[in-house]
Order: structure tokens, then C-alpha cells, then sequence
């Protein structure tokens, strides 16, 4: 599903673009609204982020929206359950989660419900390369795809390993520090780490961190091969609701695809 | 006693559960934990600023009148209510400021819940002219303001953390954050033996300390290795460190005493080893208060030291193996420890420790004049005062 997605994006040469979504902020009807209209709106791959009480790697925007979703009893259960609800009419999902919602559900089990509801890969920014085993190994009994992070403090040989082992695509932290649109993108490094991953991968690169206006997104570039966007997506629909959720997201993301890099 | 496995498990427990952008950062610092390890100026530095800077040696004391009415058992109190900044903590602020200057980082970084270690960590970062941000949750400030006051006047940046439960577990979060975004130039200080790998193994050689000096001094003091050792669990570090001094001397029972709050079998406690289950939090997986979902639970103490959801795993491997043995005291049993121990044997025991001391007069009960209680007394309680 992963594969099909970027393969199109190539076609179309253009890069693609990843939004994510805190499912159950502030309400499961609300997360569904947004993810059909993300998908009506041209998104390649989604995000699904599952609640969790202590997000080490995100900053103040997600978090908070972890809590609201957590306030309306969203777990991975609900999560599953969503993405299986909208399978048909939804770009590609990739979760997003920490571990401990996965250990405690059961690894195996984990793999297995996520494959049966069609989902199609789990990033899990507190797993890297040295833990992953295990997780990495029961994600692609079931055909699921495992993306790895490379940060901009990895050491060039540890990104090799990291970009080999990486299933589904390769995620490429654009700056040290956790997610949010308070800091833009440290591009003159960002570069030098997409050209080396391109000199040893032909796994997508999507970049994610700081990702939050137009001008970011043209300026990420034809190194990589995809943008994940989270944090601002998160602050333009906050306070409202379902529909007119639905229609913040849409006037949000309409300049952001336009920006994408086309060669 | 022995360290943990290269990818920094003790048994099952321990590992690396954290952000890529920190493994790099755990790396280097492993590496330069690793020299420091083995280069007998590191330790000449650290040994003589815990004596003329910390006051080390602590001294045993044995009590005259606290569990006499129960037991005729010699009850023995290791007093690291003694140290400058009044706790065990800064034997391990000591230990890991040093190795920061050894790697050539500028500035430091730490959580703080009670605001003991925050203390801690601002004393020594002044001391060595490097300049400490301290993350506090937003409650703790409310509850514990002098020890805020304290870090100020140190010369610290106390920074309230307004996320989740605004209290320790969330400082340490947000501490891990602030981290990934200045891993080049920024220590960061645990303050317990928690977090990932190296940190449990590093905090644990700072503070074994406390049970090297206990042994010899319990050896030489009265002949004979205590029959059993007492200590609180919140993280563990202060337990871990008087562990370490025994764990080899298998005659010798080792007993970790969690908070119980307002009672085990509720929810308002903190006793992750007795009533939580395995997880990962805070970058290593040990045993830890969770909901059915892998939610992290407020938890509650009265003592804000010991209100913490998880544990160092290294006690979590103690509890599995058997080496050592896990109770608890509750909120009401403590503090009838704390005034009780003050009106008998004239010195102020911080919360935390009256947990400990709580359980020792229990144990008392027990043992006989042939036997010895040792106790960590790990902190003072003029911070507590007017809280119980």
C-alpha cells in the first residue's frame, strides 16, 4: 500500500505529502471528518497518532492534543477500530505510537489487528534501530511496514543501518528536538543528511519536524521524497468540531500541496 | 555486584526505549562514563568533593529509643540527612557534573520533583561555574516553594512544567525533550537510577557510595554485617546505593519500601514494583503504574520523592530475582514515623525516609539482639515541615 503510494507521487513528480492526525482530539467523529477530507484533499499516506500520556519525542502541540484525545477515551483499541471503519475511503494509514500501548496490547497482537484493519505500517518514535527487533520482525509477518527515524545527531554509518533496516520509508527528523511548528527545519544540514541516505537507499525519504508552512515545504526539496506535516495541521482546526473541522484542514493543506517540490 | 548487559539490561529490564535523536547522545555518554570508569583521577576528584564539598563520610548512628519499646535489635541509621544539601542526591549530582566537564559539555540539565535533586544538581553546577536549567512540574513548584527559593539563590533557572500531571514524571519528560534539542552542548542529570541506558548503571555507581561507606562502617562499629537493610523507593537511587554494598553478602536481606499513599489496593499510591506491571517509561522498561492501554497513571504520595509511576529496573530485576524484597507504608504509617522519630531521637527524617523508618520499626518487631537493622535515613525533613 506504502509502495503505491510513493510510486505514484514519482510518477507525478512531485513529492508526497503525509499529514498527521491525533485520532480522538478532541473526538473520534471529528479525527474521521478530517482523515476523509485529508484523503478527498490529495494526501498520499496518513498519520495516525495514537494517544499517549507521556510523548517523549513531541512537542507542546501533539501533546496536548494526546491529552484531549485521551480525555475522550481514546486508545489503540479505538484507533484500530477508526482506521478499519475507514479503510475504503482513506489514503493509506501508517500509525504513529509509542511502545508501551503496543507492549501492553500484545506485540503480536498488535500486528495482527493492525493488519487486519488495514493499516499499512507503524512508526514508533521510542523503538529505534537497537530495540527494534522483535517489533520490526512481528510487523512483517504480517506484511507491515516498520519506517525508522534518522535524526540529524546520527552518525553517518548508524543512517546506513538505520536506512537498511527502515521498511516502508525512511523519516528523516529535519532538526534536534521533538515535533512542532515553532522551529522551522535546519535546511543546510537536512540536505547533506537527505544526499548521503540517497547515496545508500532507494527507500522513500520523508521529511517530518518543523514542517508547518508553504515556504517549508519548497524548501525541503527533490532530495526527499515526501513531507509529514503534524503539528500545524493539529493548531488549524483546535477548538472546532467534525465538519467545520473538515474545512480548516482543507484551506490548510490546499497551499501546502500546491508548494509541493515538483522536478 | 554486576553491570548490565552492552545493551544495558538487567535481566529483562533496563535497555534504551527513547528517541533517535538521544542515541547519539547516550552513546557519547556511555563511552566517556565508560574512561571516566577507569581512570583513577576521575574517582580522586569525585572522593574529594564528596569530603570537603559533601561531608563524606556520612556518619551510622544507632538509634537509642525509637524501636526499644519493640526490640532489643540494634536499629542503625546510615545519616545521608547529613550531606550538604541535606539528601543522598548529590552524591550522584557530584559524580555526573564531573563527568560533564570531562566531556566538555557547557551547561546542565535536570528534573526535579521534591526539588532535592534540582538543589542538588543547582549547588553543583555553581560550584563548577556551569549553568543548570531545572524542570520542575507546575504542583511540585506549589508544594515544595523552598526548595525553588533554593535553587534560585543557587543561581539554577527553575522552569515549571504545565503538561500532563505537572508533577515529576512530566518534568522528566519535558526534560528528555529540552534534551533532544540541545544534545551537543547540554548534559543531562538524571536523578534517580532510571531514564535509558547508561543512566540506571551510572547513578548507581554514584551513589554506591552510601553502602561501601555503611559496610565498612558497620563491620567495624559492631563486628558484623547487618541481618537486613531498609531503604525507600520511589526511582530507587537512594535503595540502590545502600543495596550495592551488600548485594554480594547473600546472608544479608535487602528490603526496598514503596509509598502506599492512601493504600496498595486503591489508587492513590505509588508502589510500582508491589501493584504495577511491566512497560517502558522514561527510556527503559521496569515495572510501572499503568492503565489497561499502556497509559502511564497519576500517582500519589504525600511524600513527593516517592510519587513517581515507575522504577529503576534494576529493581525490578532485585524484585524478580528474589534479591531483594519489596513492601510498602502508607501515607499515615509515615508520618507517625516522622514525628515519632524526631521526638525520640532528636533528628527531622525527610518523608521519603520515614517510609523506610516506618518499615524498620515493624521489622524490629521481629528481630532480636543478634540481629542488625540498617536503614538509609536519605534526607532531612526541614522540607517537609508543615506538610504532615
Amino acid at each position: 500500500m506504502l509502495d503505491g503510494a510513493f510510486v505514484r507521487a514519482r510518477r507525478e513528480k512531485r513529492l508526497a505529502f503525509i499529514p498527521y492526525v491525533m485520532v480522538g482530539d478532541p473526538d473520534l467523529e471529528t479525527t474521521e471528518a478530517v482523515l476523509l477530507a485529508l484523503s478527498d484533499a490529495g494526501a498520499d499516506v496518513i498519520e495516525l497518532g495514537v494517544p499517549y500520556s507521556d510523548p517523549l519525542a513531541d512537542g507542546p502541540t501533539i501533546a496536548a492534543a494526546g491529552q484531549r484525545a485521551l480525555r475522550s477515551a481514546t486508545h489503540l483499541r479505538e484507533v484500530l477500530a477508526l482506521a478499519w471503519r475507514c479503510r475504503e475511503r482513506c489514503a493509506p494509514i501508517v500509525l504513529f505510537t509509542y511502545y508501551n500501548p503496543v507492549y501492553q496490547f500484545g506485540v503480536e497482537r498488535f500486528a495482527r489487528e493492525a493488519a487486519a484493519a488495514g493499516i499499512a505500517g507503524a512508526i514508533v518514535p521510542d523503538v529505534a534501530l537497537d530495540e527494534s527487533v522483535e517489533l520490526r520482525a512481528a510487523l512483517q509477518a504480517q506484511g507491515l511496514a516498520m519506517p525508522l527515524l534518522v535524526a540529524p545527531s546520527t552518525p553517518q554509518q548508524r543512517a546506513v543501518r538505520i536506512a537498511d533496516a527502515a521498511t516502508g520509508f525512511v523519516y528523516v527528523v529535519s532538526r534536534l528536538g521533538v515535533t512542532g511548528a515553532g522551529y522551522a527545519p535546519d535546511f543546510a544540514p537536512l540536505h547533506r543528511q537527505l544526499a548521503s541516505l540517497r547515496e545508500v537507499t532507494n527507500k522513500p525519504l520523508a521529511v517530518g519536524f518543523g514542517v508547518s508552512r508553504p515556504q517549508d515545504v519548497r524548501n525541503v526539496g527533490l532530495l526527499a521524497d515526501a513531507i509529514v506535516v503534524g503539528s500545524a495541521l493539529i493548531d488549524s482546526y483546535a477548538g472546532t468540531r467534525a465538519q467545520a473541522a473538515a474545512a480548516r484542514v482543507r484551506d490548510f493543506v490546499a497551499p501546502l500541496i500546491a508548494a509541493l517540490p515538483v522536478s | 555486584m554486576r553491570a548490565p548487559d552492552s545493551r544495558g539490561y538487567f535481566g529483562d529490564f533496563g535497555g534504551r526505549y527513547v528517541p533517535e535523536v538521544l542515541i547519539a547522545a547516550l552513546d557519547e555518554l556511555e563511552r566517556a562514563m565508560t574512561a571516566a570508569f577507569a581512570d583513577p583521577a576521575f574517582w580522586a576528584e569525585y572522593h574529594a568533593t564528596l569530603r570537603d564539598f559533601v561531608g563524606r563520610p556520612s556518619p551510622i548512628y544507632r538509634c537509642e529509643r525509637y524501636a526499644a519499646d519493640v526490640s532489643s535489635v540494634p536499629l542503625v541509621m546510615k545519616r545521608e540527612d547529613t550531606n550538604h544539601t541535606g539528601a543522598h542526591k548529590i552524591n550522584n549530582t557530584v559524580g555526573q557534573a564531573l563527568l560533564a566537564l570531562r566531556m566538555g559539555k557547557r551547561r546542565l540539565l535536570a528534573e526535579t520533583g521534591a526539588g532535592q535533586h534540582g538543589v542538588a544538581t543547582a549547588a553543583v553546577g555553581a560550584k563548577l561555574g556551569l549553568p543548570v536549567d531545572v524542570y520542575m512540574g507546575a504542583r511540585d513548584i506549589e508544594r515544595q516553594a523552598l526548595n525553588v527559593d533554593v535553587m534560585q539563590l543557587l543561581g539554577a533557572q527553575v522552569h515549571a512544567v504545565t503538561s500532563g500531571t505537572q508533577t515529576l514524571k512530566d518534568a522528566t519528560n519535558e526534560a528528555f525533550r529540552v534534551w533532544a534539542g540541545r544534545v551537543e552542548d547540554t548534559f543531562y542529570v538524571i536523578g534517580s537510577v532510571v531514564g535509558a541506558h547508561p543512566y540506571p548503571f551510572m547513578v548507581r555507581e554514584f551513589q554506591k557510595i552510601i553502602g561501601i561507606e555503611a559496610r565498612r562502617q558497620t563491620l567495624e562499629r559492631y563486628g558484623r554485617l547487618p541481618s537486613d537493610v531498609i531503604a525507600c523507593v520511589g526511582g530507587g537511587s537512594n535503595a540502590m546505593g545502600i543495596f550495592a554494598g551488600f548485594v554480594d553478602d547473600r546472608e544479608v536481606k535487602l528490603w526496598g519500601v514503596e509509598a502506599g499513599g492512601k493504600g496498595v489496593d486503591g489508587d492513590e499510591h505509588a508502589a510500582s514494583l508491589l501493584a504495577g506491571s511491566i512497560g517502558v517509561l522514561h527510556g527503559s522498561r521496569s515495572y510501572l503504574l499503568q492503565s489497561a492501554e499502556g497509559q502511564v497513571r497519576e500517582t500519589h504520595s504525600i511524600s513527593a520523592g516517592l510519587d513517581y509511576p515507575g522504577v529503576g529496573p534494576e529493581h525490578a530485576f532485585f524484585k524478580e530475582s528474589g534479591r531483594a524484597t519489596y513492601v510498602n507504608i502508607t501515607d499515615a504509617q509515615a508520618v507517625e514515623a516522622f514525628h515519632g522519630f524526631a521526638r525520640c531521637e532528636g533528628i527531622l527524617p525527610a518523608l521519603e525516609s520515614a517510609h523506610a523508618i516506618a518499615f524498620a520499626r515493624e521489622l524490629a518487631a521481629q528481630r532480636g539482639a543478634d540481629d542488625l537493622i540498617l536503614v538509609n535515613l536519605s534526607g532531612r525533613g526541614d522540607k517537609d515541615i508543615g506538610r504532615c
